[in-house]
């Protein structure tokens, strides 16, 4: 097994979760309806877990404790996408970012359960399972509000067009894929998007809204490579704010 | 979390029974004596319904906007464990607000009016949430004090007469006995932690214990008002009585962790089992509650933003038959 190619792996996905996490858990209190309200925080949960248990393989790969390598990292040393480091914004782009990244994400875990990497697959199992709802969650307001008011119609193809380039840079390819897909670890980047692609446009096609234009794509990248927007460092120091006051005591 | 409902002294209290049926009142009042809930569609006085809306609305008010000062330290809660507790916490009170505005629904006031009154000011909330959670440990003495205060009061109105409100109180409780846990275990953690930790919890301790004095409310005047509301088993309990159950339980749990309460009048008296302690500054109580409070405009001003950038998304949904006033426990 190559170790360092599983951890680049297990890096970029476990800081994809953590950081979509944070974000789905600052709409508690905020939400349109309390019961949205709600499922952000029920989703903010499994996805702050699921980034737990994947810093956990970490760290019996070697890696520091899981709060250590959460809370104490700073921007550059992350590898998540830049699509989850956006702030919420407003519902439209939440619901967006949600319907897109959740997509790929339970694919991705999908795959995964598949891994030779037994202990990656053991946790993909689990993990594949719970966001089955998240997805369920994400398609049925996509639809909804695809289909709502002239306003929320256009609120969501504004949001989708703003949405497109950051989710493809989603599916940004490591340094290691080719190791990665020999040893039967990870399908690859390349083979999640057509996934990907396949399963979401039935459902933007229900929402009565367009993919933009092919020659409008142009994936937004850098952030597995540890390059992120402005929104990362401010989020991971708010993050780590009470933690980084004294990393040795108990919290 | 909840205190004591607020009710306005200078109401007036004789007109309450202006125009009851003295029949129905009196078969009303019997299955009250009984013990039987009252449910939804049963007959029920006007000044019942009136007081059961505005006690359960200002009670649903509370966890909403109680989920803001706690809110604020989810993004900031140390460590994973920390932080997934706080999120299921702030959660829980979101969704307490989900069932306590259903219970007030089948009186017959929709949630959009409740939260509309709510964002109007006028209708009130627990005063407690007018103060900032400076620190974390402010947020570690909220959920375990004043969700302490909070299970003392809605335990005694669980027993209530009104079938929705006991029935979703019994959820609540259970719910809130994990955030009391959670409260306890954040501030045991803080007070045996280092030297910076435990300053840090004994100021946190310091700013929030007038507030916690203030939380169950003036003592009841003790009116024709109140006799009645007891009778009908709305208010349970006095203000007075919920405070001394609430220090008797708790004041030995904290001087038990060395940390120190700003009152030096704080004592029980032996004899008469009931502890004594400097009245609290009910001018600044009457003060905060009318909206002179550090934090009034503050969190009145996040939930109306919240109200108004989710209007698009309630309007998409809106469909003509989509109300319902089933309660949800």
């Amino acid at each position: 097994m190559n170790v360092t190619a599983i951890k680049e792996l297990l890096y970029k996905m476990a800081d994809d979760l953590l950081i979509i996490g944070h974000r789905n858990s600052e709409w508690t209190g905020l939400g349109p309806i309390l019961e949205e309200d709600i499922a952000f925080s029920s989703m903010a949960q499994d996805k702050i877990g699921q980034a737990g248990a994947l810093f956990e393989i970490l760290h019996e790969l070697g890696e520091d404790e899981p709060d250590t390598v959460a809370f104490m990292r700073d921007a550059n040393k992350m590898h998540c996408a830049h699509f989850v480091e956006l702030p919420n914004g407003e519902y439209d782009f939440s619901i967006m970012r949600h319907f897109l990244f959740d997509h790929a994400d339970q694919l991705r875990f999908e795959m995964l359960a598949n891994s030779s990497f037994e202990p990656l697959a053991q946790v993909a199992k689990k993990i594949k399972g719970e966001l089955k709802y998240h997805v369920f969650h994400a398609n049925t307001w996509l639809v909804k509000l695809g289909n709502g008011t002239e306003e929320s119609k256009a609120r969501m193809q504004t949001a989708l067009n703003e949405s497109w380039n950051y989710a493809l840079g989603m599916f940004e390819v490591g340094d290691f894929e080719k190791e990665l897909q020999s040893e039967n670890i990870f399908e690859g980047e390349e083979a999640l998007k057509t996934r990907w692609m396949a399963n979401i446009v039935p459902f933007i096609e229900k929402a009565n809204l367009k993919i933009p234009d092919t020659k409008s794509w142009e994936p937004i990248l850098g952030g597995r490579k540890g390059y992120h927007t402005e929104y990362l460092q401010q989020l991971v120091e708010e993050m780590g704010e009470v933690f980084r006051l004294d990393p040795t005591a108990q919290w | 979390m909840y205190g004591n409902a607020y009710i306005d002294p200078n109401e007036k209290p004789l007109s309450i029974l202006d125009g009851e049926d003295p029949i129905k009142l009196a078969e009303f009042e019997a299955r009250i004596d009984r013990g039987e809930k009252i449910e939804p569609k049963d007959w029920m006085p006007k000044e019942y319904r009136k007081q059961l809306i505005r006690m359960i609305e200002q009670h649903a008010h509370s966890e909403i906007i109680g989920a803001l000062p706690e809110g604020t330290w989810i993004t900031r809660a140390p460590g994973f464990k920390r932080k997934l507790a706080l999120m299921a916490k702030v959660q829980d009170e979101v969704g307490h607000a989900q069932l306590l505005y259903s219970a007030a629904e089948t009186l017959g006031k929709s949630r959009e009016a409740m939260i509309n009154d709510l964002i109007t000011g006028k209708s009130k909330y627990s005063n407690v949430f007018n103060y900032p959670a400076l620190t974390w440990a402010d947020s570690c003495v909220i959920a375990w004090l004043i969700d302490a205060g909070a299970i003392i009061n809605q335990v005694a109105n669980a027993k209530g007469s009104y079938g929705p409100y006991g029935r979703a109180l019994d959820r609540i409780c259970t719910e809130e006995s994990f955030h009391l846990k959670y409260g306890h275990h954040n501030v045991v953690t803080l007070a045996t932690g280092t030297p910076f930790q435990r300053q840090m919890v004994q100021e946190a301790l310091t700013r929030w214990w007038p507030p916690i004095m203030h939380f169950f409310g003036p003592s009841d005047k003790i009116s024709n008002h109140t006799t009645i509301l007891m009778k009908w088993k709305v208010k349970m309990a006095t203000n007075d009585d919920m405070r001394q159950q609430f220090l008797n339980m708790y004041v030995p749990k904290i001087w038990d962790l060395g940390l120190v309460l700003p009152d030096a009048n704080l004592k029980k008296n032996e004899e008469t089992k009931l502890w004594e302690y400097t009245e609290p500054d009910w001018d600044e109580f009457k003060r905060v509650i009318n909206g002179g409070g550090p934090c009034n405009a503050e969190r009145l001003a996040v939930r109306r933003m919240a109200e108004e950038k989710g209007r698009w998304v309630r309007k998409a949904l809106l469909q003509k038959d989509s109300s319902y006033v089933t309660p949800l426990a």
